[in-house]
């Protein structure tokens, strides 16, 4: 249990280094600069008691809003996908409830991990994008950023996840 | 109150799901308003300490444009300098008189250690504060041009809303008439930003220079903006003025901070006429 704490702080903090120091500043092909911050909401361990990764997502999203001056679109965005990720990966795996202490992201098929992320990483992109815009008369602009980020966000996630966690 | 209380525990997720989220869409607000000052902002102590520390090592690859930049700028300087016409002959007897000097401006240096050109809404942080005696509202510029207007300052750091910000107005004018627009952005491209509200009867063409218009307390007047690179008339009106800025928004290394030493007199002035 303790050293669940300690690996998910470390992550937490190496997350978002990595976030503001080197990918927002990679803006491939002029522009993109993928969230990869949100991993850290897709590994946190699954528990029946939320009250943690909404409050954790918060301050995740509230801490990269700190150095990229973007207000509170990140931290929104953030406990939204938290909120919403227990009910995606009910429906990625087709199951009502499962074991949430023995819960393993790694056991999974690559498939099941890709859709679980993907759409995690859809959702959010689309919230940070439209909150940054504000504008319906953008919607064009929302709608490309988000797709062109998230491909690459998605990219980086999975394979992120199968080089750096170990498969039990 | 039973019931009331077994609801709050049946949807507490929920609740504090909403909760935050508000918390976040607040922050999101304020970031969106110009006016109020803002909570969330990378002039603080631990964001600005990284970026500085990070910046400390990133500068030396800035340094070949930064001495090209200065070379420029004193020649542009030195030939101004040249055409001075000399005054009199007897160069020997100098009067100095403190009366005909007037200072209106007042520049100082910083340093950007922190810059983003491509989200919809861009801000720089500076590594000056109000230990150095900055304020929000000055105006910030380098020797190709306008950069942005200060915004939230801490002790040792500023962020700088930058011109490719939603919120950015900037007023600026042809060089060659005297006619005003203001500059905005659109957020496509971080080389180029649009000009609104040009008077129909103004002759504009291909390559025309933009400068700032002495209309706002920010900018001294005649800072180069950029040059017209396109167009569309239409309805008897200009529609689309797409303007190349003279500034590389993409990297951009010391910068110079316009202090406006009469601003509170126009301001008190102008506001005094608007309350009669």
């Amino acid at each position: 249990m303790n050293n669940l704490v300690i690996s998910n702080s470390l992550r937490f903090i190496g997350l978002v280094l990595f976030q503001v120091l080197v990918f927002n500043n990679i803006n491939l092909f002029g522009y993109l600069n993928p969230f990869i911050y949100i991993i850290w909401i897709f590994l946190y361990p699954v528990r029946k008691n939320q009250a943690s990764i909404l409050i954790l997502s918060f301050f995740l999203g509230l801490s990269v809003d700190f150095f990229s001056d973007s207000g509170g679109i990140n931290a929104a965005a953030s406990v939204f996908i938290a909120f919403i990720r227990l009910p995606i990966l009910k429906a990625v795996l087709r199951k009502s409830d499962f074991d949430h202490i023995l819960f393993n992201l790694r056991s999974l098929s690559i498939s099941k991990i890709f859709l679980y992320i993907a759409t995690l990483t859809f959702i959010h992109h689309f919230i940070v994008f439209s909150l940054e815009y504000l504008s319906f008369d953008s919607f064009d602009s929302i709608i490309s950023n988000t797709f062109f980020t998230s491909i690459f966000t998605i990219l980086l996630s999975v394979l992120g996840i199968l080089f750096f966690t170990k498969k039990k | 109150m039973q019931q009331l209380i077994y609801f709050i525990k049946k949807f507490r997720f929920f609740l504090l799901f909403l909760l935050l989220e508000i918390i976040a869409i607040i922050f999101t607000i304020q970031y969106h308003s110009y006016h109020s000052s803002k909570f969330v902002n990378s002039a603080n102590f631990i964001s600005g300490g990284f970026y500085n520390k990070v910046n400390s090592i990133n500068e030396y690859f800035l340094l070949k444009k930064e001495n090209k930049l200065l070379i420029e700028e004193n020649i542009r300087l030195k030939n101004i300098l040249a055409k001075k016409p000399i005054l009199s002959d007897n160069e020997n007897i100098q009067v100095i008189d403190s009366t005909i000097y007037h200072q209106k401006y007042e520049y100082s240096e910083a340093k950007v250690i922190n810059n983003n050109y491509t989200n919809r809404n861009n801000t720089l942080t500076i590594n000056k504060g109000t230990n150095h005696g900055l304020t929000p509202d000055l105006g910030v510029i380098n020797s190709n041009g306008v950069i942005g207007v200060t915004k939230n300052v801490s002790s040792n750091y500023t962020t700088v809303l930058s011109i490719l910000n939603n919120s950015s107005k900037i007023n600026v004018r042809l060089k060659k008439s005297n006619y005003f627009g203001t500059l905005v952005w659109d957020g496509k491209t971080h080389t180029t930003t649009q000009l609104l509200d040009m008077p129909r009867q103004a002759v504009i063409k291909t390559g025309d220079t933009i400068i700032t218009g002495g209309k706002s307390a920010i900018f001294p007047e005649g800072i180069p903006v950029g040059i017209i690179q396109d167009f569309i008339f239409e309805n008897n009106q200009y529609q689309h003025i797409n303007v190349i800025l003279f500034n590389d928004m993409s990297s951009i290394g010391y910068i110079q901070i316009v202090k406006n030493l009469e601003k509170e007199e126009q301001n008190n002035l102008e506001q005094k006429t608007n309350n009669e």
